[in-house]
């Protein structure tokens, strides 16, 4: 398989996934380190539906950059994948409603370009 | 107030796990994964490569990763939680270079300052994590 078929494979679950936890870590709430509370929270996390599915997007997503670091430099497979970025912070605002102010966006579009020169 | 400062250290607490996590982790796997007898080509190939030293440390790793960052996710927004963890793409690029033998071109350490750059400026923007303006 091609490292760019392969790399398509990670970026479309990788943005899937990242959408899902955050909406539903979001749903959560805050999450707060007590001793004793930990294997209830894990219990907890477990029946979370659209985290299930967030993390069966991060399963194909890792078998697929399993696979590209297989083949690839790192300092290329790692930079690539990033192409999800520009994507995901447009999708946070859309999807999620989150506030994104103009240095945000900036930031975002910097390291995006960046990612995109590395990826070269 | 001292809500706050506690919020404000343990997002920056965390953000560091994450990126550290996530280099090491990659590391490992890409080591683990370029010394395998045979290249694997089905599903129980990948599983049994998963069970080798390396690629398991790198996963555990990976699994640091994985639950710092959902942590995270918690309490801080995805858009800032993404750019400033992208920290991780320059360690990545600076273990492929030293420690893997990659040639890492000039053109590619141009872009990791330009990801650096960026994550500065979503830095110095406001979240709802408590993270200073």
């Amino acid at each position: 398989m091609s490292a760019w078929i392969l790399l398509a494979i990670i970026v479309g679950s990788t943005v899937t996934a990242d959408l899902l936890q955050s909406f539903e870590m979001k749903r959560h709430g805050e999450i707060r380190f007590r001793t004793g509370g930990m294997g209830r929270l894990a219990a907890t996390l477990a029946r979370k539906k659209f985290l299930i599915l967030a993390i069966l997007c991060m399963a194909v997503s890792f078998f697929a950059f399993m696979k590209l670091v297989e083949t690839t430099d790192l300092s290329f497979a790692v930079p690539a994948s990033a192409a999800s970025l520009v994507l995901e912070t447009i999708l946070a605002r859309i999807v999620l409603r989150e506030r994104v102010d103009s240095r945000r966006w900036w930031g975002a579009c910097l390291v995006a370009f960046g990612v995109a020169l590395v990826a070269r | 107030m001292l809500f706050d400062r506690r919020l404000k250290w343990k997002t920056r607490l965390f953000a560091a796990i994450v990126v550290a996590s996530n280099a090491l982790g990659n590391f490992f796997l890409a080591r683990g994964m370029r010394h395998l007898s045979t290249s694997p080509r089905s599903p129980l190939a990948f599983i049994q490569a998963i069970f080798t030293p390396w690629v398991a440390l790198g996963i555990t790793l990976l699994i640091v990763w994985l639950l710092s960052r959902m942590a995270l996710l918690s309490w801080a927004d995805l858009s800032y939680v993404l750019p400033v963890t992208s920290l991780g793409y320059v360690a990545n690029a600076a273990m492929g270079h030293y420690f893997l033998d990659e040639r890492v071109t000039l053109q590619r350490w141009a872009g990791t300052l330009l990801i650096v750059a960026g994550t500065v400026l979503v830095g110095r923007s406001v979240s709802n994590a408590g993270e200073p303006a």
